[in-house]
């Protein structure tokens, strides 16, 4: 009997002893918490790692992207963004695989919210993922940057957006900034043919460009267009195909290694002195061609970005740094990244919040907002205020004695190649581009 | 008239990258009943141990085109000999005689684990090693040009191709493999080290995956996940063609290549799902392929 009151003294000593560890435990901890939550701000850069699309993309943006935040932690940012850490607190960056499709990605975008509890998210490259996440992003109420997804339909199917922005132009000014960079260096154009990856983006850029072309070279003749697999990295019968219609121009929308080795195997084959290459993403490329694109060819950067982007103290500065730690300049991807970085801290910046911004906050700090960035200035003039209007930029490649330059560099206002708020961009191109002033 | 021509080219030149690529896994279905998901992974490693290589080689100023060639040549039987050793001897030697279904999702766990491993060796960044493709210029015919890379690609494969039947059918060890195509057990009891062979067999099949890997390097931008996009059209050769049959996957490979070529230049947005569409077609009039063979289960 004794033996039983002696272990039930050392029962409940042993278990008030463990009650008050844990409770210590987990008043220590959630101070920890607390203090942590207090010095820092999360957010989530989703971009891929790994697959096709990592190299010459996310790689470069999340190179870019953690060149930003180093600096912003440091304070050695230029003005106006000299301040240290955003709104005061040091800026975290949890980064997520952007591979695995949209459904894994909105599983992706649920953990960094609920268990990363990260607080905001920056990321995706994917046109579909930003599809998918999008309306995710509103329901969580949680502030989201789409930082290079290009589909124009972003804004379409998300009505009244509070949360969600994106910082760069969609593919409706990439291929509306292409036709008008034809028509106005190649107005004598007459056939022309392209080669578009098989999915949504391709589709989609193909439809923008032959419409824009309607309206702005209505003599030029569409003779072929190649649709070949996403990935597929041998196209020697789509150059044939192309060859026999004998075009004098190439368009294509394909991007990161499917885009480079198009353009050495078309150029090994000597399609590209047949024809003129333009490349809606070709930026990305401008220093890995290493002289396989012809002269002249012509590229883009999805905007003010990469080899485009303007003389300014922020642009100087992120050159310097990127190549300093990567040896190599900043192709579009990277600069993008960069750009959506500032954005997040020119919108903790301008919260007013005392400690960590809410997306409420953050949200009205963006929306509507004109930001300094190393593209120039940033005018979050569509979709409500959540969408940039920039300048779209094309040029002619250039490889001489190892270096690659762009010449013939032509600069399209941001009005000139995007639809007003409320437009359908296909009948804006349509009705012959309405509200649009290209002087 | 000069589509059609375009098309037969075209036509040809693929069929015999499409042969390179399914010529090792055939081979190892037909003599071990291994569907080797594991061969895109071989394909891959093959890539980029010839990219790297040949990278090497051109960054330290080499611009001999037959040391390219050598240096691919080494890199894939080197790279894909010693895998394919590694794969046998350490993982399907003890799974012998297991169902058919089970060694497919074992070597499909191999694929993915290999998928892995080339991204911690060669990261994610593409690879690019075009200068033996640029380097061995074109033929022109009117406007179509034809890379004289792709026709050495053309010419290899028909080496590899009558290689293969000349080991098959005229060679002791081929007869040996043929017994035991033909009957496994009784091969054992007369004598035959199955084991052995089969290492043999297997490390053939992954030297040639390897090879067509490092045959394409000079072609594509080498990244990951070229192996998983590989084998699912290897798989849609082999099964038009008759798994395990080496002229299956030949006549195979030519019927796709043809087919893709003619929706290419004609419409291409059925390129894709021409290719599927021939494997439907003859799977409905020969359910085990062209030169496949209806076989009793033992139960």
């Amino acid at each position: 009997m004794k033996t039983i009151q002696q272990r039930n003294i050392w029962q409940k000593t042993l278990l008030s002893t463990a009650t008050s560890v844990a409770l210590a435990s987990a008043g220590v901890m959630g101070l920890t918490a607390t203090a942590h939550a207090q010095d820092s701000f999360k957010v989530g850069f989703v971009t891929f790692l790994s697959g096709g699309a990592s190299g010459p993309f996310g790689v470069p943006a999340s190179q870019g992207a953690k060149v930003v935040v180093d600096a912003i932690n440091e304070g050695t940012l230029p003005a106006p963004y000299d301040s240290k850490g955003v709104n005061g607190l040091t800026l975290e960056m949890v980064e997520v695989d952007e591979a695995g499709g949209p459904t894994k990605q909105v599983e992706e975008y649920r953990n960094l919210v609920e268990r990363q509890n990260v607080n905001a998210v920056i990321g995706y490259i994917s046109s579909g993922d930003c599809l998918a996440v999008g309306p995710v992003a509103e329901e969580m109420k949680t502030f989201t940057i789409a930082f290079d997804c290009g589909t124009s339909r972003m804004f379409e199917e998300l009505e009244d957006p509070k949360y969600v922005f994106r910082t760069g132009l969609d593919a409706v000014a990439d291929n509306v900034g292409a036709a008008r960079y034809l028509a106005e260096t190649r107005p004598d154009a007459k056939r022309i043919a392209g080669i578009q990856q098989n999915y949504a983006w391709g589709q989609d850029s193909w439809q923008d460009f032959t419409l824009a072309m309607e309206q702005l070279m209505p003599e030029a003749e569409i003779v072929n267009n190649q649709t070949p697999q996403i990935f597929q990295g041998s196209y020697g019968t789509e150059i044939s195909a192309l060859q026999t219609r004998r075009p004098e121009i190439v368009h294509s929308s394909m991007w990161g290694g499917d885009m480079e080795s198009f353009v050495a195997q078309a150029n090994a084959r000597g399609l590209l002195a047949q024809a003129t290459a333009l490349l809606t993403t070709g930026e990305s490329g401008l220093h890995r061609f290493d002289g396989q694109a012809p002269n002249g060819t012509i590229l883009g950067g999805r905007g003010p970005f990469g080899g485009f982007m303007p003389e300014n103290d922020l642009s100087e500065w992120f050159s310097k740094a990127y190549e300093e730690e990567h040896g190599t300049p900043p192709s579009y991807p990277a600069s993008k990244a960069a750009q959506a970085i500032l954005a997040l801290k020119y919108a903790a910046d301008n919260s007013g919040a005392d400690g960590v911004p809410s997306s409420e906050e953050l949200a009205a700090a963006l929306k509507g907002a004109k930001f300094e960035s190393v593209s120039g200035t940033v005018n979050m003039g569509l979709a409500g205020g959540h969408q940039a209007v920039q300048p779209m930029l094309y040029g002619e490649y250039h490889f001489e004695d190892g270096q690659a330059e762009l010449r013939n560099v032509k600069s399209y206002a941001g009005d000139c190649v995007s639809a007003p708020d409320g437009y359908n961009a296909q009948e804006w191109i349509k009705e012959g581009f309405p509200g649009s002033s290209c002087d | 008239m000069l589509t059609v021509w375009a098309i037969l080219i075209d036509g040809f030149i693929y069929a015999s990258w499409l042969f390179l690529v399914a010529a090792g896994l055939t081979v190892i279905y037909g003599v071990m009943r291994i569907l080797n998901m594991a061969h895109g992974s071989l394909y891959a490693l093959g890539a980029y141990a010839a990219a790297s290589a040949l990278g090497w080689y051109y960054a330290d100023g080499g611009d001999q085109l037959w040391m390219a060639f050598a240096i691919i040549a080494v890199c894939a039987v080197a790279i894909g000999a010693v895998t394919g050793l590694a794969i046998e001897r350490g993982l399907l030697r003890i799974m012998y005689g297991r169902d058919e279904i089970l060694m497919l999702i074992i070597t499909f766990a191999v694929l993915l684990i290999l998928e892995d491993v080339m991204k911690l060796i060669w990261g994610t960044t593409p690879y690019f090693a075009y200068q033996p493709y640029a380097a061995m210029g074109r033929i022109n015919i009117d406007v179509l040009t034809v890379s004289r890379y792709d026709l050495m690609v053309l010419a290899v494969s028909i080496v590899i191709g009558v290689g293969l039947w000349f080991w098959l059918e005229r060679t002791r060890i081929g007869k040996i493999l043929r017994s035991i195509i033909h009957d496994r057990e009784v091969s054992k009891a007369m004598g035959v080290n199955v084991g052995r062979m089969f290492t043999i067999t297997f490390m053939i099949g992954a030297t040639l995956g390897a090879i067509a890997g490092g045959i394409t390097a000079p072609i594509i931008s080498v990244v990951p996940g070229i192996g998983i996009e590989v084998i699912v059209l290897a798989f849609a050769v082999v099964v038009t063609g008759g798994l395990g049959s080496i002229t299956g996957a030949a006549i195979g490979a030519i019927i796709v290549g043809l087919a893709r070529a003619t929706s290419i230049h004609t419409m291409p947005e059925l390129e894709l799902f021409i290719i599927y569409a021939v494997m439907a077609a003859v799977l409905v009039f020969r359910p085990h392929g062209l030169f496949g063979q209806a076989v009793a289960r033992k139960i």
